[in-house]
C-alpha cells in the first residue's frame, strides 16, 4: 500500500486516459524534471556530461525512434546506424551551409531529412516481413555507410575522411564545437529529447499509434478495420528515421564534435540500439529510456568500480564489463522477457498490494 | 421463430448484392456463380458444409480475395477491385472465425481502433495531443464506451486481450467489429468454440444490435437452431454452389438442403 491508488478518483476519460494516473507518479515525473532542468545544469562538469548524460540522451533519443519502428509496428530495423549518419552528415551540410543557423533548426531538419530517406528504405515493408526485412534494414545500414566514405561531396572534400563539427549556437550559445559549455549542450539534448519523449508518447497512444500497433499485432484484421498498411508502416519508418536522424544528429554535433562514418556509425550501433529496445522493453517509452541507460550507464559504472574503486588494470576492466553486461543481458532476458519496462510494471503492481500477495 | 417473422417487416433496401461471383485457386473452384443479396437491417446467415465457400465469400466482400467474375454492389453501387482496408472505410466491419484481436492491446485499444475509419486529426496535432486529438479521442470514447456497456465488458477496460479467456475474447472482437459503426457487419463463426451460455449471450447480442443499432449483419454459423432461429434469410451453399436461399422455414424443408447439410441421410 506504498503505492496506490485508492482515492484517485477520475472523474472524466480524459484523466483516465492521461499518461501517468496516480498521483505519486505524477510527482514523481515532475520532480526528475524540475531536477534535471534546474539543478543539474548548476551542477554539471565535464566529466558527467561527457560520460553520463549526453551518451544517455543521445541513445535514448536512437532508442525512442527504433522502439517506435520495432516495438510499436512490428518492423525488423537493422539499418539504425546508417540512419543516424544520414543524420550526422545533414546536420553537418547544414551547419557548413547556414553557419547562423540555429541549432535546434538543424537537428530538426536534420531529422526530416532522415525521415525522407526511411521512407525510401522502407518501402520493401511493404511485402517482406520479420528477419527477411531485417536483412532488407541491414542493406540500408551498409549502403548509407558506404556512400558518406565514397562521395566526397558529403564531407566537403576533407582530405581526412572525417566530418567535424564547426561552433554553432542556440540564442547566441555555443552548443556545438570543443568551447561549448557542459551545461549548454546538456540542456540542448535534454529539451530535445523530453520535448520528443513526450511527441512519442502522444503518437503511440492516438490513432496512428493505435493503427502500428495494430500492424504489429494482427495486420490483417488490422487492413479489415481500416487501417492502410502502406500509411502505417511508411509513418512507422519515418517517424522512427526522424528520431533516430535526431540522434545522429546530436552525436556527431555536440557529443563527438566529428566523426567518421565506418567507426561512429557501423552495423554495431544498430545493434547496441536494437538491444537497448529489446532490454528496455519493446513498444515501451519508457522502456526507451530504461534501456539506453541500462546500455550505455551501466558501463560507466562498472568501470568506476573495477578501475576507480578496486584499481583494476584499464584492460581487464573493459574485458569484464563486457562479460558483466552480457550476462546481465541474457539474466534480464531470462528472467523478464518483455524487458526492463514490464519489470518495472510488475513491481507497481505488486507494490499496490504490499503487504499482500494477492 | 417469432424474431424472424417480426424482422421481415422492417427490412429495406438492398444493402449489397453480389452477382454470379466466381472463385477458384488455381484449379480448385471454391465459388461458382453464387449470387445473392443482403437486404438494409436484416440478419443474413449463410450456411453451409466445411468447405462449403462460406469463408471465402466473406472474404470476397471484405476485399480480401478477388473473385475471377462476377460483382460486388454495395449502397446501389459497383464496386471495383478494393483493398480490405477501402472496403472497411465504405462502412463493412467483420469479425474472424478464429480471433484475430490484437493481442498487445487492452480492450479500449482494440475498441478505439475498430473507430480508426471515423478519426482523422493528423500527425501534427496528434504529436501536440492537446486541442483537437485529444477532443476527437475524448469523443470517440463516449461511443466506445456505450458498446462496453453494451456488451458488458467494463471490469476488462484495460486487461490486455491476451490475457481473456476465450468467450471474452470473441466479445471484444465483436466489439471492435461494432465499433466501427459499420453499414455491413461480417460475421465469420461468432459461436464457434463457445458453451451454450456464451452461445445466448451472444445471440442475445446479435439481436439486440440488430434492433438497438439497425446494423445490417451477415453472419455464418453452424449451430443450426441458432442460424433458424437469429436470421431472416438463409443462404446455403455447398462445394462453391449456392443450394437455396430464403427464409428459414423454407430453406428447412429444402430437399437438396437436408440432404447436403442437415444429416438426414440419401436413403430415407
Amino acid at each position: 500500500m506504498l503505492y496506490r491508488e485508492a482515492g484517485d478518483f477520475k472523474t472524466s476519460y480524459a484523466a483516465d486516459q492521461q499518461t501517468f494516473p496516480l498521483k505519486l507518479d505524477r510527482w514523481f515525473v515532475w520532480g526528475v524534471l524540475a531536477f534535471a532542468f534546474l539543478v543539474v545544469p548548476f551542477f554539471i562538469n565535464d566529466y558527467w556530461e561527457k560520460s553520463v548524460l549526453l551518451p544517455f540522451l543521445v541513445w535514448s533519443m536512437a532508442a525512442l525512434g527504433l522502439n517506435i519502428l520495432t516495438g510499436y509496428c512490428g518492423q525488423l530495423s537493422l539499418g539504425t546506424g546508417g540512419f543516424m549518419a544520414v543524420g550526422a552528415y545533414a546536420s553537418y551540410k547544414l551547419m557548413v551551409a547556414f553557419p547562423e543557423l540555429n541549432m535546434f533548426v538543424v537537428v530538426i531538419t536534420s531529422g526530416l531529412i532522415t525521415a525522407m530517406v526511411g521512407i525510401g528504405f522502407g518501402l520493401p515493408s511493404l511485402r517482406i516481413k520479420g528477419f527477411y526485412l531485417a536483412v532488407a534494414t541491414l542493406a540500408a545500414q551498409f549502403f548509407l555507410v558506404w556512400l558518406f566514405n565514397k562521395v566526397p561531396w558529403f564531407y566537403n572534400y576533407s582530405a581526412s575522411g572525417q566530418i567535424s563539427a564547426p561552433e554553432r549556437t542556440v540564442f547566441g550559445v555555443a552548443v556545438t564545437g570543443a568551447a561549448a559549455p557542459s551545461w549548454a549542450t546538456y540542456l540542448f539534448c535534454l529539451v530535445l529529447v523530453v520535448v520528443f519523449a513526450y511527441v512519442a508518447r502522444n503518437l503511440t497512444r492516438g490513432r496512428l499509434g493505435r493503427s502500428w500497433m495494430a500492424i504489429r499485432d494482427m495486420d490483417i484484421a488490422a487492413e479489415i478495420i481500416g487501417v492502410s498498411p502502406l500509411k502505417a508502416k511508411l509513418s512507422a519508418f519515418a517517424i522512427s528515421s526522424f528520431y533516430i536522424g535526431m540522434s545522429g544528429a546530436m552525436l556527431f554535433a555536440v557529443y563527438l564534435g566529428s566523426a567518421e562514418p565506418t567507426e561512429a556509425f557501423g552495423i554495431d550501433k544498430s545493434f547496441l540500439v536494437l538491444f537497448m529496445v529489446i532490454v528496455g522493453g519493446l513498444g515501451s517509452i519508457l522502456g526507451s529510456f530504461l534501456g539506453a541507460a541500462f546500455l550505455i550507464l551501466f558501463p560507466v559504472l562498472m568501470k568506476n568500480i573495477m578501475v576507480g574503486g578496486f584499481g583494476w588494470p584499464a584492460d581487464l576492466a573493459a574485458h569484464l564489463e563486457l562479460v558483466f553486461i552480457g550476462g546481465l543481458i541474457m539474466l534480464f532476458l531470462v528472467v523478464e522477457p518483455h524487458g526492463l519496462a514490464q519489470f518495472w510494471r510488475i513491481t507497481k503492481e505488486k507494490l499496490r498490494l504490499w503487504p499482500f500477495p494477492h | 421463430m417469432s424474431e424472424s417473422n417480426n424482422n421481415a417487416g422492417r427490412t429495406g433496401e438492398t444493402l449489397l448484392e453480389t452477382k454470379n461471383i466466381t472463385l477458384s485457386f488455381g484449379g480448385v473452384k471454391a465459388l461458382t456463380d453464387i449470387s445473392f443479396d443482403v437486404k438494409e437491417g436484416e440478419i443474413r446467415a449463410i450456411i453451409g458444409p466445411n468447405g462449403a465457400g462460406k469463408s471465402s465469400m466473406l472474404n470476397v466482400i471484405s476485399g480480401f480475395y478477388h473473385p475471377q467474375q462476377g460483382e460486388v454492389w454495395f449502397r446501389g453501387e459497383k464496386r471495383g477491385p478494393m483493398k480490405p482496408y477501402e472496403v472497411a472505410r465504405q462502412g463493412v466491419a467483420r469479425t474472424f472465425q478464429n480471433i484475430a484481436l490484437f493481442k498487445g492491446m487492452s480492450t479500449l485499444d482494440n475498441l478505439m481502433t475498430g473507430r480508426m475509419t471515423k478519426m482523422h486529426t493528423n500527425i501534427f496535432w496528434q504529436a501536440i495531443w492537446k486541442g483537437p486529438a485529444e477532443r476527437e479521442e475524448l469523443e470517440h470514447r463516449e461511443r466506445v464506451e456505450e458498446i462496453i456497456d453494451f456488451l458488458g465488458i467494463q471490469s476488462i477496460r484495460k486487461t490486455p486481450v491476451g490475457r481473456l479467456p476465450y468467450g471474452m475474447q470473441k466479445r471484444v472482437e465483436l466489439g471492435r467489429a461494432l465499433a466501427a459503426d459499420a453499414k455491413l457487419l461480417l460475421l465469420d463463426e461468432p459461436m464457434a468454440g463457445m458453451n451454450q451460455e456464451e452461445k445466448e449471450d451472444m445471440c442475445r447480442f446479435i439481436l439486440d444490435m440488430n434492433d438497438e443499432f439497425g446494423t445490417t449483419i451477415a453472419l455464418i454459423e453452424h449451430d443450426i437452431g441458432v442460424v433458424m432461429d437469429l436470421s431472416d434469410r438463409v443462404v446455403v451453399l455447398d462445394y462453391g454452389c449456392k443450394l437455396a436461399d430464403g427464409v428459414p422455414d423454407v430453406v428447412r424443408n429444402d430437399q437438396a438442403v437436408i440432404d447436403a447439410y442437415l444429416g438426414v441421410s440419401h436413403e430415407s
